[in-house]
């Protein structure tokens, strides 16, 4: 009896706390000062180590800290960490804390935290395993000491150390991190500059946050993910609105304070709007469009067909479809994110040559013929559909037997993990888009790795190019990593892990009477600094 | 009529029986992969097949099978593959917004519907008869989103009467619980209200032209009275079923007006948990709204014998 009931006892118990605990979360005392933000996802799973989801990423800056962060120029700079010293041979880092660092349940960070919460990461994370690969030990010096060792001078460790958008590295309880890294940490226990309200998370809500009174900012000024994250307000609300037009409208009724990824099609109602500004998120821009090839299966399995492709593909056409608005997008041929130091359009006559007359004659000559090409074609994304029809335009138009695959985007996920055959399942082709700064660094862009079987979906396999981009790695100087990200644009160009359609950044909209201090960020959100006005 | 009862509620366990092999297999044998949904972009195959593993999705389907119907039986509807938080406390958390916005829709339709369905049928081949029907061909056109943004547009962004979006519950009040259920159930109920509007109608000019009615106004009685005593109640057995019918109806109704209205309730959570393949959500939810379904019909034929004492179990 007692069993058959726990199910409508857990159903009075949600309603019960539902009921309460909404109500708390809506009905914040006096004085206490709130901000609201419409977010482009709800808060799904508490740990950000274990998905990719930027959302994740975005709750794991709240309620955690980094040991390092990248400024508005991508330099990383110390956070978390007080002192470092690199030995001459560039083998020996050494990392001193700073003094005061302590959890939302009072206990101090120590080195076994932080070692702890590296190893977990260093697990899950391929720019990190990347790392993780020259790691020889990670030894505690003291409670606030500890020094990792490498095998080589690989060249990224701060850069690393300093990522952001997903798969942040973010130091936890070492009783967290030593959670297994394909189960979830349950608990959101960090030393960031908000504590989570865990009894008030309405998955698929709701997500709150309040100020955490034990955190010590740094003293330098903030800039991108460093200097001082000084929380502003008492308590910030996350909230998930699935539909773009009422996200709109709200923040027009001033119902919210903050959205973070209006629709680019609202996005001149909004900069009409008194009261509301539309700004940049940061310097970088934010997205970047790629049409992903299968290496496996013919006739994509040789580079000329696969540079056919190339001409199918005028970046204008996929920009207006998807962003519209010339402000916030660019042209750009290069496999690193444009308008960032690596960045090389070397080959952009070959890449920017639109024709698609000659992207079939080149696809017959690499032995085409005129077999069906599966295209995964989102339905229900909101830059991916577009961009996936367009591509399909062009395919057609150049006569392509096409075979377009018209799924959700969860069912593109699945099948694109499929290394089977197009006919027996696989596939050929799929568009998707990822963040500006996952790609401003060769050697930590997934998408261009070229290692097969252990390359990202697609499964480029080119010794010369994986070649390059561990040497980038290891150089010496920025002229050096520049000749070498030549060489990689070079030989990327030839082998075709995926085919640029342009990039946007995606504004975010506030009410400027009634908030300010926004620092604005590529790749994710972040809510210190930003103060409550009156 | 006890017997019945109980013959009833036996019979809905095989009805929910097939709802969860049904539901099962159709999640399982759709494409998608909460997985590779979990790894992300950046994720290997070998990654995707850890995290497969660790959510148990690697086992055999009749193995996931029976492990979810022991689960069942033993009243755990499972945990959310995402959230890690337990099925029921989830749809706990969903179920007074959407019984919320349910019943001030049930209530804004009803009390609209029936009295313009017995208006239509009382004044019936009359420019009010025609004015009311025109209005419920309306009602069924004007789809629900549509009339959504019309009345944000017009009430919360011109007027600023009402809130654009939320939900706030009852603890907090009434009037602030109304307030955010005032326009989505005008949305929503608009397209009840034309279908019981025609319904009532249809029902009540057949029960005009009956003999007893002619009689009853033989008799001298007031109008009122004929109509809400004698038509009314007589021709309330298929205006009933309706009700029923839309209260299942609104089961699958809500998702798009909860959408609209950013209302936290049970059809946001079926839709999120589908695009996510948070399986034990969908699987929890369909099980849910299959045994309310159940019930609703079963309170439905009840009602019958209260209203038509020819009715017999």
């Amino acid at each position: 009896m007692g069993r058959t009931t726990s199910v409508f006892r857990g159903l009075l118990l949600g309603s019960v706390s539902g009921l309460f605990l909404v109500h708390a979360a809506a009905a914040p005392a006096l004085a206490e000062t709130v901000l609201r933000a419409s977010m482009h996802a709800d808060v799904r799973t508490l740990d950000p180590h274990w998905t990719t989801q930027t959302i994740a990423g975005i709750h794991g800056m709240l309620v955690y800290d980094t040991l390092f962060g990248v400024d508005d120029e991508l330099i990383p700079k110390p956070q978390m960490v007080g002192d470092y010293k690199i030995s001459d041979d560039r083998k020996t880092y050494t990392f001193t804390l700073r003094e005061g660092l302590k959890f939302h349940d009072g206990t101090p960070v120590t080195t076994n935290d932080v070692i702890a919460s590296l190893k977990r990461w260093g697990a899950k994370d391929q720019a990190a395993r990347a790392m993780m690969g020259y790691v020889s030990a990670l030894e505690k010096v003291d409670e606030r000491t500890f020094r990792m060792v490498l095998t080589e001078p690989y060249g990224l460790v701060l850069d690393t150390l300093g990522k952001t958008g997903t798969m942040v590295p973010i130091i936890m309880r070492e009783k967290d991190a030593s959670t297994e890294g394909n189960a979830q940490v349950t608990e959101a226990i960090g030393s960031g500059p908000f504590r989570m309200l865990k009894e008030q998370w309405v998955p698929g809500s709701k997500t709150v946050y309040a100020r955490n009174a034990d955190y010590v900012p740094r003293k330098e000024a903030p800039s991108g993910f460093s200097g001082a994250k000084v929380p502003r307000v008492d308590r910030i609300e996350l909230l998930w609105i699935a539909d773009a037009q009422t996200r709109m409208q709200a923040l027009i009724a001033g119902e919210i304070d903050f959205l973070e990824q209006p629709s680019v099609d609202f996005v001149p109602i909004l900069e009409q709007t008194p009261n509301v500004k539309v700004i940049r998120t940061g310097s970088v821009d934010s997205h970047w469009g790629t049409i992903r090839i299968n290496h496996l299966h013919p006739p994509f399995d040789k580079p000329e067909a696969r540079q056919a492709l190339y001409h199918l593909v005028k970046q204008e056409d996929f920009l207006q479809t998807i962003v519209g608005n010339p402000q916030y997008y660019r042209v750009c041929y290069s496999f690193i994110t444009c308008g960032t130091a690596y960045a090389d359009e070397t080959g952009k006559e070959q890449v920017g040559d639109y024709n698609p007359k000659k992207a079939l004659e080149k696809l017959k000559a690499a032995g085409y013929k005129n077999e069906p090409i599966s295209v995964l074609a989102a339905t229900d994304h909101h830059t991916i559909t577009p961009a996936s029809q367009v591509l399909l335009a062009s395919m057609r138009a150049a006569g392509i037997n096409v075979d377009a695959v018209s799924i959700d985007w969860g069912s593109v996920v699945a099948r694109r993990a499929k290394r089977e055959k197009p006919e027996a399942g696989g596939w050929n082709i799929f568009v998707t888009t990822s963040s500006g700064v996952s790609s401003l660094n060769p050697a930590l862009n997934t998408w261009l790795g070229a290692g097969c079987e252990k390359a990202n979906v697609g499964w480029p396999c080119d010794e010369e190019l994986d070649r390059l981009r561990a040497q980038f790695a290891f150089a010496g100087s920025v002229e050096e990593r520049k000749q070498i990200a030549r060489k990689i644009q070079e030989r990327a160009v030839h082998v075709v892990p995926y085919i640029i359609f342009g990039q946007w950044t995606q504004p975010l909209a506030y009410r400027s009477d009634k908030i300010d201090g926004i620092v604005p960020v590529t790749g994710t959100t972040v809510f210190w600094n930003i103060a409550k006005k009156g | 009529m006890g017997a019945y009862i109980v013959r009833r509620l036996l019979a809905t366990f095989p009805v929910m029986a097939v709802v969860a092999v049904f539901v099962f297999l159709l999640l399982r044998l759709a494409p998608g992969d909460p997985a590779a949904l979990i790894a992300g972009d950046d994720a290997t195959s070998a990654d995707i097949d850890a995290i497969r593993a660790k959510l148990g999705l690697d086992l055999p389907i009749w193995e996931q099978f029976v492990l979810w119907i022991a689960d069942i039986l033993r009243g755990d509807l499972g945990v959310s593959i995402f959230s890690n938080l337990p099925v029921t406390v989830l749809i706990g958390q969903r179920l007074e917004p959407t019984l919320m916005l349910m019943l001030a829709t049930l209530f804004v339709a009803v009390t609209l519907a029936i009295p313009l369905g017995v208006l239509a049928a009382w004044k019936a081949r009359t420019a009010i008869d025609r004015i009311v029907m025109v209005f419920s061909v309306l009602g069924f056109a004007v789809p629900v989103f549509l009339a959504g943004y019309v009345l944000i547009y017009i009430f919360s962004i011109q007027l600023r009467w009402l809130p654009v979006q939320g939900y706030r519950p009852l603890a907090q009040g009434l009037w602030p619980c109304l307030q955010g259920l005032i326009l989505p159930a005008i949305a929503l109920g608009t397209t009840y209200m034309a279908l019981i509007a025609r319904i009532t109608r249809a029902s009540m000019l057949e029960v005009l032209a009956q003999d007893y009615i002619r009689t009853a106004n033989a008799k001298g009685l007031a109008t009122r009275r004929v109509l809400l005593l004698h038509a009314l109640k007589n021709a309330s057995v298929p205006i009933v079923t309706v009700i029923g019918i839309g209260i299942a109806l609104l089961i699958s109704g809500v998702v798009i007006t909860e959408t609209v209205f950013n209302i936290p309730g049970l059809g946001r959570l079926t839709v999120d948990a589908v695009l996510k393949r948070d399986y034990p959500i969908v699987q929890g939810l369909i099980l849910v709204f299959a045994g309310v379904k159940v019930l609703i019909n079963l309170m439905i034929d009840l009602s019958y014998v209260f209203l038509d004492p020819r009715i017999r179990y």
